[in-house]
């Protein structure tokens, strides 16, 4: 069952519900005793990385995320707080998977935030990309990326440059994207998570 | 590389889907939250609910229904009407919706797009911009377009945009239920002033409409009710027929 962490940042409404459709079991994570309940982790997250990693703070939770070994996957600003740090609040984060949060370049080609559905291409072999073909759509809201590293990238995806759409280390997993509102292959990936 | 979206509007009001020609005769057309499905397993990129009586009838947001939406719907969708404040943003946010439009209550006070950036995020401040050219100037309309106002339509974008809107609809109320084609020249404009995405709305009548639209003028998305509600036009066939002239976009 998948505890979903609790910390204020951002609505779960749109998440729980792909979960009930899916049939995948979850419960939320409000303190330390909560996370032995369950045996994987999602860390959502909308807004600001900088105030999303002060709002986790003060859960007291951290020292405790750092050191899981179950499946954790972060969505979109939960992504990014698994990274060493984001330009966005100048901001000091997990440090789990050690790569940088930055900002997209404003150009007249490119508008900020990146906005709609983009391909994603898979450069790892990785459960969580089962049956979902390389080139698949998902859907992106974000101004900050993950740089592409060829250590921790999952999969990448191409906007004003290449960046990392999602990065995995170990039990650690993060998605720029929102599974939960990329259609049909969102859910293959939330199904994907569930069954690591 | 970044698709085009495909974005079905459905106008609602007590709970059914309506649409009228130029905003006024309205005809009933549907079950939102099933054409909401139905659109969605056809391959719409995004959903917008508008309340075009809202505004008139100062009625406030649709909580119960945005709520059975994201129950059942796998792609982002926003909802437009009577949202005044914070608090009634913050429902509809709780309720599953991803952005919130905003078109009257933020010509009448600016700083609502300012305090709703703040409070959301700029990706969830969706600005809806009603205009009608008049003597030549293309005019900001309020109450579903039967209201002008003082702003030139270009600078209230480009000061909606200053102030923390994540992206602009903009409907022409001279080409909306014609079914002559979009506002190409208005949106070529628009959308090269402003660095946020720009959805066009307002003259569908054809899926040639749809090509000139992304062709002419760049714009990120394009919006229409009653040629996708009525079948006229069908979004498998519309998006194989931009694909065919090399317009970007996600196939299901």
């Amino acid at each position: 069952m998948i505890g979903i962490i609790r910390y204020g940042a951002g609505n779960i409404f749109s998440l729980t519900a792909t979960l009930d459709r899916l049939g995948i079991a979850y419960g939320m994570v409000h303190t330390e005793a909560d996370l032995e309940q369950y045996d994987r982790y999602i860390i959502p997250g909308v807004g600001h990385a900088g105030a999303a990693m002060h709002k986790l703070e003060q859960t007291g939770l951290v020292p405790k995320i750092k050191v899981l070994d179950k499946p954790v996957l972060g969505i979109c600003v939960g992504m990014q707080l698994l990274t060493s740090y984001s330009e966005e609040g100048d901001a000091n984060l997990l440090d789990i998977v050690p790569v940088k949060t930055l900002r997209f370049k404003d150009s007249a080609e490119f508008k900020v935030p990146h906005t709609g559905w983009n391909q994603v291409f898979p450069e790892k072999n990785n459960k969580l990309f089962e049956n979902i073909p390389p080139g698949s759509h998902f859907y992106f809201v974000h101004s900050y990326f993950i740089e592409y590293d060829e250590a921790y990238t999952l999969s990448s995806t191409t906007y004003t440059n290449k960046f990392s759409a999602s990065i995995w280390l170990d039990n650690f997993y993060g998605v720029q994207f929102h599974p939960e509102k990329s259609g049909v292959y969102g859910e293959t990936l939330l199904t994907n998570f569930s069954n690591i | 590389m970044l698709s085009k979206r495909i974005i079905p509007c459905l106008d609602v009001k007590d709970g059914r889907t309506v649409k009228g020609v130029n905003f006024v005769d309205l005809r009933d057309a549907g079950d939102p939250v099933e054409l909401a499905w139905n659109y969605s397993q056809q391959g719409a990129d995004e959903l917008v609910f508008l309340d075009i009586t809202a505004t008139v009838e100062r009625r406030k947001t649709m909580v119960e229904l945005v709520k059975a939406v994201a129950r059942q719907i796998n792609i982002p969708f926003t909802i437009g009407g009577g949202i005044n404040e914070i608090a009634d943003a913050d429902a509809l946010l709780n309720a599953g919706a991803d952005k919130i439009s905003i078109n009257s209550a933020a010509v009448r006070n600016p700083a609502l797009i300012d305090q709703l950036a703040k409070a959301f995020g700029v990706q969830f401040v969706v600005i809806a911009v009603d205009t009608r050219n008049i003597d030549g100037k293309n005019i900001v309309h309020l109450n579903g377009g039967r209201l002008p106002t003082e702003k030139e339509t270009l600078d209230w974008i480009l000061e909606a945009e200053s102030r923390g809107a994540g992206e602009i609809l903009l409907t022409s109320m001279d080409h909306d239920g014609t079914k002559a084609g979009f506002d190409n020249a208005l949106l070529k404009t628009v959308n090269h002033a402003v660095h946020i995405p720009v959805i066009a709305s307002g003259g569908a009548g054809s899926v040639q409409h749809f090509v000139d639209v992304f062709e002419k003028t760049n714009v990120d998305a394009a919006l229409a009710a009653s040629v996708f509600h009525y079948g006229e036009i069908l979004i498998p066939d519309l998006k194989n027929t931009l694909k065919e002239n090399n317009i970007e976009v996600r196939l299901v």
